[in-house]
């Protein structure tokens, strides 16, 4: 081996670990250096939702309501630059700060193929926050196709770059 | 890492690099595999081997192809950065959590 193959990967504790704990759940973990009473304020203040929880290429959180209690209502609103809107509803179920969040959630353009339900967990270690977020779909079928949607993005923001890369 | 792209750019090169996946292989069984000529195969070869995607030896004089894992890895590197674009959010929130915290600490300490 030269030295270049002995060079590992990068591996980095605050990168997103995205997981399938059963056939019809997605779940992601995520390292915050902050104690968990911050990342659960984090996630449930509006005004600070708004700053950090986008779409991908630069959705913005506009709309940001939620009733926090049992059987309260949320409302999330994301807006494109172009105009364009995309929204979505949901209604708490479980709201236990510091310790779990849970919700369940429905696009106004249907393409999760109904409702999911959200649990968000957060616990601490040494000042650390563990976040982890899953997903519970209404079938494999929608999981799986939303885990598409989900890797398709991702790859094509890697093809665009390596495209415009061997055009360089 | 630009000329291990352009090794790869080209559809029977990236075909060649595919079939090793699976382990050495003669040249023969590629030409066999990929329905080229000898003389073609040969010379996709040559480009993979001048860019350190693979490495040849001689074994009772056939000629076995086997990639190298550097350039890969090198790849592997290279397209973390990406993925991390999809982490966006979470490193906002990172910004958002780090100011808490300071607000939190500069609390405490006026409270005291």
């Amino acid at each position: 081996m030269d030295a270049q193959s002995a060079r590992a990967p990068m591996k980095n504790s605050g990168t997103l670990k995205v997981t399938t704990p059963s056939d019809r759940e997605v779940a992601m973990t995520r390292v915050f250096d902050a104690p968990r009473h911050l990342v659960f304020q984090a996630w449930t203040e509006p005004e600070l939702l708004k700053r950090w929880l986008w779409g991908p290429d630069d959705w913005r959180l506009a709309v940001c309501k939620m009733n926090l209690k049992p059987g309260g209502g949320l409302r999330f609103v994301w807006s494109h630059r172009d105009g364009k809107d995309m929204g979505m509803s949901g209604v708490f179920r479980e709201i236990a700060p510091p310790d779990r969040l849970v919700f369940t959630e429905i696009w106004d353009e249907d393409w999760t193929d109904g409702e999911t339900l959200v649990t968000i967990l957060f616990s601490e270690h040494a000042g650390k926050t563990t976040l982890t977020q899953t997903v519970l779909y209404s079938s494999r079928q929608a999981r799986d196709a939303a885990l598409r949607t989900g890797m398709e993005h991702g790859a094509a923001v890697s093809y665009d770059r390596l495209a415009e890369l061997l055009k360089s | 890492m630009m000329e291990t792209l352009q090794a790869l750019a080209e559809p029977h090169r990236f075909q060649i690099v595919e079939l090793l996946r699976d382990g050495p292989r003669r040249v023969g069984d590629m030409v066999h595999r990929l329905g080229l000529r000898q003389p073609q195969v040969s010379k996709h070869l040559r480009v993979l081997s001048n860019a350190g995607l693979v490495d040849v030896r001689v074994d009772a004089q056939r000629r076995i192809y086997a990639l190298r894992p550097a350039p890969f890895e090198e790849l592997e590197v290279w397209i973390e950065r990406y993925r991390r674009i999809g982490e966006g959010n979470f490193q906002r929130l990172d910004g958002v959590l780090q100011e808490l915290k300071a607000k939190e600490e500069k609390r405490g300490r006026t409270k005291r």
